[in-house]
């Protein structure tokens, strides 16, 4: 493309992307505050009351660790995960297994 | 020692809360007794945001204590300059009515272990509490306040009370002291020792802020009661006793109700403060 | 006999040890569960902390593998800084090593989604440019425009669904994922931090953009049916250009 239409080819772009633009003033001050707002994450207070968290953990180089995967991981049927090969997930593991 | 007579503001005494942003709308309407708030430093240590936000339109309204939870203060290394200078920005825009940070440790090695852990009271942990206040007071250029912990354990190295290294601090450094009541409470049910004795010994001259708030019941391996800083409930009846002892002896003071875990709706936590506030109507001003 | 804060600092993390010689209760025998108040204390705010972090990863996972690999997670990876806001910043690189979560290769990824999703939450505040400020730049200068981009915006690119994974477990709701590579941007038009698909051929184009290359050679990278104002349109609306250089 020489610079010429690439310029127009561009503006062309700009122009078709402002037009779709909806005019949306900015939040006032005010507004900017309501809205979700995550909670704090530091605090001084103690854990929840009890002392049984932090005086066991799960092994997992052991035979310990019995934990499966349980939340809605299991509505998630992606091809890389069903064969048991695909598992750090590079494009082309992906690419292979959806392509196969 | 730090002139606490070159910073004048402080905060009123009058009920305040830790700032939930779950309740941000709620106190915008009608925050009823509530005349100042109490924030977590380092929820306020992004770029920006809606946390920023909020405490800028808050700080127009409320007088603002920053409490910090993460400068170790106890710590055995150097501060964390790096902490010290987000401290110092945030102080800076800010000017909030009062600093305060607690008597506690909570980074090693470098790494913060995110809970206030204990220290025992020994001249050698004088000498240091005391030099990190003089830098925090001298970076900020502001008198701090000093918070008692919640003891679940002591130490047996320990050679002087807790209220004796708090007055030894004061003398030193000239830093305000932040009196928890609940932790009072906490500590003397656990270590078995009278709250009120605590109190006599405690120099409520020099206390800037009182806290109020929650705790949970446990039990040791020995059966004993074993009382734990939760945040999590009401304040429960013999601490508002132990603070009406404590404010019939200090006089009036700016009263904090904390309530940092199962937060409830506002108007449970604004019945706490208009108890803090019922609690400070008898007292001479 | 005093207390090393180095033994009170290991035996808050190994669950193993004993509680460090010194401590007692108040008859002076030793502290046993009185320690364990500080452990529980160092390991339920950690992972609640992990929890808020990553909701996400929490529910792709359930409540007890997510609780057990955050006390994993939290002893290889205390933190390092006081800001909790930022805690699990390394959750992306320990998942990869994570036996346990081998089966769900996508889970790194959507870590790094979540941390970019704090990031903005937090991110500076930036005042984007209106549209119209592009619209009045002269046709022959616009291949040499530069964009400048607000602190809150990135780019998250994986082999996986992740912008599928991310709205179906998300709070915005959405279809189950189809197998697919997709890239997310991240920005934060003003508050609300927000995540959206960069179409496959616009990547390069975003990519090399959000590295500083003009406008002509950044748009020659796009892949085939690559459309330019749906780019455009996806950054105006987005806030997430502030300047044009």
């Amino acid at each position: 493309m020489s610079n010429t239409s690439k310029s127009i080819f561009l503006a062309a772009s700009v122009a078709t992307a402002v037009a779709g633009l909806a005019h949306t003033a900015s939040a006032q001050e005010q507004e900017k505050c309501f809205g979700v707002a995550l909670a704090g994450e530091n605090s001084c207070a103690a854990g929840p009351g009890t002392t049984c968290a932090g005086t066991s953990t799960v092994d997992y180089q052991g035979n310990a660790w019995t934990l499966v995967p349980a939340g809605t991981c299991a509505d998630i049927e992606l091809p890389a995960m069903a064969d048991g090969t695909a598992r750090m997930g590079s494009l082309e593991a992906l690419d292979r297994d959806m392509a196969g | 020692m730090f002139d606490a007579s070159s910073h004048p503001d402080s905060l009123p005494n009058h009920p305040g809360v830790g700032y939930k942003p779950q309740h941000f709308a709620a106190l915008t309407a009608d925050p009823g007794p509530v005349r100042w708030l109490e924030i977590h430093a380092e929820n306020y240590m992004g770029d920006g945001g809606r946390p920023l936000a909020q405490l800028r339109h808050l700080s127009e309204r409320f007088a603002i204590s920053v409490h910090g939870v993460g400068l170790s203060i106890g710590g055995e290394g150097p501060l964390d300059a790096d902490h010290l200078a987000r401290l110092k920005h945030l102080v800076g825009w800010l000017n909030p009515a009062s600093f305060s940070e607690h008597l506690a440790w909570s980074t090693h090695d470098a790494h913060f272990l995110n809970d206030l852990l204990p220290l025992p009271y020994t001249a050698g942990t004088v000498d240091r509490v005391a030099r990190h206040i003089e830098q925090v007071q001298e970076t900020l250029g502001r008198q701090m306040l000093l918070e008692n912990p919640s003891s679940y354990l002591a130490f047996a190295e320990s050679e002087m009370s807790e209220t004796d290294f708090l007055r030894e601090i004061v003398a030193r450094t000239g830093c305000g002291l932040l009196l928890d009541v609940n932790n009072v409470f906490v500590s003397a049910t656990n270590l078995r020792t009278s709250p009120r004795d605590y109190i006599d010994s405690f120099p409520l001259d020099a206390v800037g802020e009182i806290h109020l708030g929650g705790h949970d019941e446990d039990r040791d391996e020995h059966g004993e009661l074993l009382l734990i800083d939760s945040h999590g409930k009401a304040v429960v009846d013999p601490v508002w006793a132990l603070l009406d002892y404590t404010l019939a002896r200090s006089g009036p003071k700016p009263i904090l109700i904390e309530w940092d875990n199962d937060v409830p709706d506002w108007p449970i936590l604004a019945a706490e403060a208009d108890r803090a506030h019922a609690a400070l109507s008898l007292i001479p001003a | 006999m005093s207390v090393a804060p180095s033994d009170f600092t290991a035996g808050l993390l190994d669950p193993d040890r004993p509680a460090p010689n010194g401590l007692t209760d108040a008859q002076g025998r030793p502290a046993g569960k009185r320690f364990d108040v500080y452990r529980n204390n160092v390991n339920a705010s950690l992972i609640e902390a992990l929890e808020q972090g990553f909701p996400v990863i929490y529910k792709l996972v359930g409540r007890d593998f997510f609780r057990a690999m955050a006390a994993v997670y939290l002893r290889a990876h205390p933190p390092t800084s006081p800001l909790m806001m930022h805690y699990g910043a390394e959750m992306a690189g320990f998942l990869e090593t994570f036996p346990p979560a081998a089966a769900l290769p996508y889970l790194p990824d959507i870590a790094r989604l979540e941390c970019a999703i704090r990031r903005a939450y937090h991110a500076a505040d930036a005042t984007p440019i209106a549209g119209t400020a592009l619209a009045e730049v002269a046709p022959d200068a616009l291949p040499q425009v530069r964009f400048r981009f607000a602190p809150a915006v990135q780019i998250i690119a994986s082999a996986y669904p992740i912008h599928g994974i991310w709205r179906a477990n998300s709070d915005a709701g959405g279809p189950a994922p189809v197998a697919e590579a997709q890239a997310v941007l991240v920005a934060r038009p003003d508050m609300d931090p927000t995540v959206s698909l960069i179409p496959g051929n616009a990547l390069p184009v975003m990519t090399a953009l959000l590295g500083g290359t003009a406008l002509g050679a950044a748009f020659d990278q796009g892949g085939a049916g690559f459309d330019p104002s749906a780019l455009l349109t996806l950054l105006l609306t987005h806030g997430a250009i502030t300047a044009l250089t």
